[in-house]
């Protein structure tokens, strides 16, 4: 098991963390999956365009992201591009 | 200048009673005149962690509705002089009380006591609209588990809806061995996530077991959650402390001494 949590990422507390991180936002916004998963749709489709992607392979979620001082929900959007590892990140402010 | 206090959590059993319990006696040693009030009404369990169960007379509710006098209500610690219970009602429920009522009790309370602490029930529903009333002051109790700390930000949401003066954050039930191996989150994680200022951190400490089984709080014992109670009464009265995770005795080192002393 040890090795298993190692091979495949990060150790549970990360893992609670980042689910919690996701929750939250998700809570406090009434934000629900499905409709994260509209927006992977169309992002998959417009940048589909341009880059060769994996929709296997994108994330899309809600986080908080510092605006100046504050605390705000962001949208956070994970593209690796070409099956490489490279990611490119941005974020659209909701 | 006294102040009203409400230790809330949104989930149960996370520790918001043996919290208020720990907290007053600490408190009341620290010389501080201290009302604990047992706001879960039909669910009373402050009197027994107190190990007060068996002088209870009257009750919140025998307060409100005019069935006694505060004073005649008041089970007063012979173990602190400065420190007084009121007891929840065990036969009724939550709506024998509302909030107009709660703030009453807090504002009579105020000319006697320095600090008036209030244990709220598990739930957003009326017992914790009660609890919260009167409140100048609120410190939410969470475990670094997903679901107490989900629950948390809720209570947070609706403390600051609601224009609570101050809400702090006590982590309970920390245990520094899973946090080091990564399989808890850590102390500064969870402050991370909720986003509110952190009063103290409590190991996860067999001490407490033996405590409420003994009906016996243990704030300023040689324990580690004893010392860790300590120093949240100590930053409540404005002392500076760092805030220390006491080792709640599971780590290899206190395991493997705990070993060798029984060889």
């Amino acid at each position: 098991m040890y090795r298993s949590r190692r091979v495949f990422g990060n150790r549970s507390g990360e893992i609670a963390r980042k689910r919690l991180k996701l929750l939250l936002v998700a809570d406090k916004t009434n934000c629900s999956p499905e409709f994260l998963e509209m927006i992977k749709d169309d992002l998959f489709l417009v940048i589909s365009k341009y880059l060769d992607i994996d929709r296997g392979d994108m994330e899309v979620g809600l986080t908080k992201a510092f605006c100046g001082r504050e605390q705000i929900p962001a949208l956070y959007a994970a593209v690796p591009v070409d099956g490489s590892l490279i990611r490119g990140h941005f974020h659209a402010v909701i | 200048m006294s102040e009203v206090i409400v230790i809330t959590s949104g989930k149960g059993g996370v520790g918001k009673t043996t919290t208020s319990a720990n907290i007053g006696t600490g408190l009341a040693m620290l010389g501080m005149r201290t009302a604990l009030i047992d706001t879960d009404i039909g669910l009373r369990n402050l009197d027994v962690v107190m190990g007060l169960e068996n002088r209870i007379v009257y009750n919140l509710v025998d307060v409100v509705e005019g069935n006694c006098r505060m004073k005649q209500a008041l089970i007063r610690d012979k173990r602190y002089p400065n420190l007084y219970l009121l007891p929840s009602a065990q036969t009724r429920d939550k709506s024998a009380v509302n909030p107009e009522q709660m703030i009453k009790l807090t504002e009579d309370l105020k000319d006697d006591f320095d600090y008036i602490l209030l244990d709220c029930p598990a739930g957003i529903e009326q017992g914790f609209r009660n609890a919260i009333a009167g409140a100048d002051r609120a410190l939410v109790v969470t475990t670094p588990e997903v679901s107490a700390i989900r629950d948390a930000d809720r209570i947070i949401g609706l403390l600051e809806a609601r224009d609570m003066g101050q809400v702090q954050l006590i982590v309970n039930r920390v245990r520094t061995d899973m946090v080091r191996r990564g399989d808890m989150m850590s102390v500064d994680d969870v402050m991370d996530i909720l986003a509110i200022p952190l009063l103290g951190a409590i190991p996860d400490d067999e001490s407490i077991v033996v405590s409420t089984n003994q009906g016996e709080p243990l704030a300023g014992t040689d324990t580690p959650s004893g010392q860790a109670y300590l120093d949240i009464c100590k930053r409540l009265l404005g002392e500076d402390i760092p805030v220390t995770v006491y080792d709640g005795g599971k780590s290899f080192i206190s395991r493997l001494t705990g070993f060798l002393k029984r060889a």
